[in-house]
């Protein structure tokens, strides 16, 4: 493993509405570094500013203070498209990652072209069309025999799958993904995790996983952070992840914020 | 009576590239752009202006086309750079171009203040009479002839226009603005240059009618936003079946034919010209109630459609 992290954010702050009463500081002066291959998952309560930095980290609106490098290239003021040459990413809505009129091999071409320069070449090859068949075969979802249907007839199970094919197509630097199983019924959700524990795995990718599913988060990736009110309130790797129960995980909440853990959902799964 | 609806026809095809102009934004790129009327008056203008000095019509043309991309760009530089809304960066371009087109025509007369710019003198240098002259045709043969060699050239670059990378990005952007950035696709660009081939085409559309018309009015684009509008409704409900892009763009053509002959009528038939507009807008309305209407339905279907797919993929998943 190289000493360079792959993602590293330093000083991060961004408040939303600064200035008025309803100003919300949504990332507080967080740092962090991941190393090339790291996995991690994320939890923290309801606001607690997850969304915000994998938002933070992708360009969809700018940082007050810090800075964001990727690789060490520094992308703190790179507008979202082009940072988009480095990050593969996945919503928690199933209709985000995806464009819902077009086919399904049209999507897949255009995530072919992530960081490339488009031009009046065809949107789509004859070749690429049998590298998207194969891929969609590994699957399972039986997505290859409608290559020309459109992404709005799929559910959201076989979109947030093809998301994540489109998402991991051209290798990023970094992968991003927000809740992506959150919209999905539990057998279906299981489904798409094993997907993407294989895609990462496979293509050796460094990767940011929100979950607010506690178990999930524990035996998916081989680190894990909590965050609360903008920031890392919890790091832990190796073993020491690996031997993390639900019960320590809230006990270890309820003991750095000094409150019970807010998010319900997190306390039923 | 034939004349009639020769004529209509031959007016429908040369609107009819003002309507896959309106496609373009309305449809594809999901941006109502207004644009359009001051826009159709920028092509006849500068097409005039044109003809005026002598330019060969073609040219004319082309150059109308340019023009009209400039608005487009314009239009689309106000919405993404200025962050102002679609509805209104299209109106503030297309009050701007009102005052620039009668600049544009009072070059021509060297009178500020032309609103109307005549090209009888110079009809001999005209499109429709240079092709008669040619072909040895008369001028409405001609003007059908032109109209679907011009259609059909069109909808050909059209089609392979947005079968290339660039092309798809602007389709896509109309549909998901959010993946496309994730895709990296610069959203801004796409619109703006999807605004400039619509408007492009629109003022292609204006000059071509300033050259059938025989003048280049100030006020001619009034309300060429909803006619567009229905020649699209109109194509759609007839080519509703239509998966192809190809023909979804040929029945744009169709509906706006079929719109102009429908005119061509009712005109003949005694009705004021000056209610044409009205009429126009009661025909969308009602279009756009019954299609709302078949959307419903059509809607229910592919949503069952969609559950079936959803419980295939149920069983498939578990
Ligand atoms: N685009 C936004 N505009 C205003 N406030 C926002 C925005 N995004 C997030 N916030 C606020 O920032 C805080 C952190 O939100 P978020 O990062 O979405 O939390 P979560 O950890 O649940 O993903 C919340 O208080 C939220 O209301
Ligand atoms: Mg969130």
């Amino acid at each position: 493993m190289s000493d360079k992290p792959m993602l590293s954010l330093k000083n991060v702050t961004k408040a939303f509405y600064p200035g008025t009463v309803n100003e919300k500081i949504a990332l507080n002066d967080l740092s962090i570094d991941l190393a090339p291959g790291d996995f991690v998952t994320v939890i923290g309560g309801n606001g607690a500013g997850k969304s915000t930095m994998l938002n933070a980290t992708a360009g969809v609106f700018h940082i007050d203070r810090g800075s964001i490098m990727i690789d060490s290239v520094d992308i703190t003021k790179l507008p979202e498209h082009k940072r988009a040459k480095y990050i593969g990413r996945v919503f928690q809505d199933p209709m985000t990652g995806t464009a819902s009129n077009m086919q399904i091999e049209e999507n897949l071409a255009l995530a072919a072209r992530r960081g490339k320069l488009r031009g009046l070449g065809w949107s789509i090859t004859a070749a690429e069309r049998k590298e998207f068949r194969e891929l969609l075969s590994v699957l399972g979802l039986g997505l290859e025999d409608r290559m020309t249907a459109k992404v709005g007839l799929l559910s959201g199970g076989q979109r947030q799958a093809l998301t994540l094919l489109m998402a991991t197509l051209k290798k990023p630097k970094l992968l991003l993904l927000d809740e992506h199983t959150a919209a999905l019924d539990p057998k279906t959700a299981a489904k798409v995790l094993e997907i993407s524990d294989k895609l990462i795995a496979e293509n050796d990718l460094t990767a940011l996983m929100v979950t607010h599913n506690m178990k999930d988060a524990i035996a998916h990736g081989n680190r894990l952070i909590m965050m609360h009110e903008g920031r890392i309130i919890l790091d832990v790797s190796g073993k020491e992840k690996q031997e993390l129960t639900v019960e320590a995980l809230i006990e270890k909440f309820s003991q750095t914020s000094g409150e019970t853990f807010a998010s319900d959902r997190a306390l039923l799964n | 009576m034939v004349d009639i609806l020769i004529s209509g026809a031959s007016q429908g095809l040369i609107w009819a590239i003002l309507a896959l102009g309106v496609y373009i934004s309305y449809r594809i790129l999901d941006f109502a752009d207004l644009t359009c009327e001051g826009c159709i008056t920028l092509g006849a203008s500068v097409a005039a202006l044109l003809i005026w000095q002598e330019v060969h019509p073609v040219l004319a043309v082309l150059v109308a086309f340019v023009a009209g991309c400039i608005a487009g760009i314009i239009t689309g530089v106000l919405h993404t750079k200025l962050k102002i809304p679609p509805i209104l960066a299209g109106i503030l371009t297309m009050i701007s171009l009102y005052s620039i087109n009668i600049h544009i025509m009072s070059l021509a007369t060297g009178t500020q203040g032309t609103a109307n710019l005549s090209l009888l003198k110079f009809s001999s240098n005209v499109l429709y009479t240079k092709v008669g002259a040619l072909m040895g045709m008369d001028k409405m043969s001609a003007a059908i002839l032109l109209g679907v060699v011009i259609c059909v050239a069109v909808i050909g670059l059209l089609y392979l226009f947005f079968g290339t990378e660039i092309g798809s990005s602007i389709r896509a952007t109309g549909n998901n603005e959010k993946m496309c950035r994730a895709q990296g696709i610069d959203t801004d660009l796409t619109k703006i240059i999807g605004l400039a081939l619509s408007n492009g085409l629109i003022a292609m559309s204006g000059s071509l009618l300033c050259q059938y018309q025989g003048y280049s009015d100030v006020n001619m684009g009034v309300g060429a936003i909803v006619i567009g509008l229905a020649s699209i409704i109109i194509g759609e409900a007839i080519f509703s079946k239509a998966k192809n892009f190809m023909l979804k763009l040929t029945g744009i053509v169709v509906g706006s034919v079929i719109y102009r002959v429908v005119v061509a009528l009712v005109i003949f038939s005694g009705m004021p010209s000056t209610d044409l507009k009205i009429m126009t807008a009661v025909v969308v309305i009602a279009a756009l109630c019954l299609t709302g209407f078949f959307n419903k339905i059509g809607k229910r279907s592919s949503l069952d459609k969609r559950d079936q797919h959803v419980k295939d993929a149920k069983k498939e998943e578990g």
